[in-house]
């Protein structure tokens, strides 16, 4: 039987990744990959109390909602990383500190 | 020890160590290769917590949009991406990392305290339902039920979410094209 604080423990572990590699990461893509691991340890709190919810399913269809908005997220982000490569020719965040006029 | 909880350690572990390994490495194809490993890992352990759906979604949005979308950019924006990783090669632990090792170790403390303390197993809707045997067995069909509510109980967010994905595609070819007269 695998309990629900195994999960939430992993969970927990995959969210500090994703926030150390926000914090320390010199790079947009590596910084979009820590936001992208931090969505996903949400993700995997909801699927996992989503096994208690057999009638309603919610926390399975908000686990699938989350993914569409994480992809949605990457779109955009991407394009904006393009962008920003385009004007400066560096992704360094702490470069970056133009505006476009 | 039962076979699934064998297989949770092994997936656990995966994911902790390959999630670790994308956040140490200094080569940026390596850590984006080996953060496939990791959604293919949390593929696995939301198997294992019953929701096949959500796994196979996983694998097709995440492995094959995300991640390829991913690859894209670091492909599209160069040489420079690899030399801002190149600059800091030389140290091992290096000093600007320690704040950030700190910060996320502690945060991780707290959140483990936090959830050792809330006892998740022992909340009281949860033991309503395992007291009534109401959650999800490993031999139940969920996909149809998904697909049922997701028509009728969820509408409202379905549409929402719906509209705003196409918002974020419009914006996205937007803010992708190539502009005519200015660069």
């Amino acid at each position: 039987m695998i309990t629900l604080t195994d999960f939430l423990i992993v969970s927990a572990a995959l969210f500090c990744i994703g926030l150390y590699m926000i914090i320390s990461k010199h790079n947009a893509i590596q910084i979009l990959i820590g936001i992208e691991l931090m969505l996903n340890a949400a993700i995997l709190n909801l699927v996992a109390f989503g096994k208690f919810d057999k009638i309603a399913n919610s926390g399975q269809v908000f686990a699938l909602f989350a993914i569409v908005l994480a992809a949605a997220t990457t779109a955009v982000a991407l394009a904006i990383i393009l962008n920003v490569y385009k004007k400066y020719k560096t992704i360094d965040p702490r470069k970056i500190n133009n505006l476009k006029d | 020890m039962s076979l699934t909880q064998l297989l949770f350690y092994i997936m656990a572990f995966i994911v902790v160590a390959s999630a670790l390994f994308v956040a140490s490495s200094k080569n940026l194809v390596r850590s984006i290769f080996m953060f496939f490993i990791t959604l293919f890992g949390l593929a696995g352990l939301y198997v294992l917590a019953l929701a096949d759906f959500v796994a196979v979604t996983q694998i097709v949005i995440y492995v094959g949009g995300v991640l390829v979308l991913i690859l894209f950019a670091f492909m599209l924006s160069g040489k420079e991406t690899l030399n801002v990783l190149q600059q800091q090669k030389s140290k091992f632990i290096s000093l600007s990392k320690l704040p950030a090792i700190l910060l996320a170790a502690l945060f991780f403390v707290v959140m483990v305290n936090v959830i050792l303390k809330t006892d998740a197993d022992n909340v009281y809707w949860v033991k309503m339902v395992t007291g009534a045997n109401r959650q999800i067995k490993p031999n139940d069909i969920m996909t149809d039920n998904i697909g049922i509510n997701l028509m009728t109980r969820y509408l409202l967010p379905f549409e929402a979410i719906s509209i705003l994905l196409m918002m974020a595609l419009v914006g996205a070819a937007h803010l992708a094209r190539k502009e005519r007269g200015t660069v």
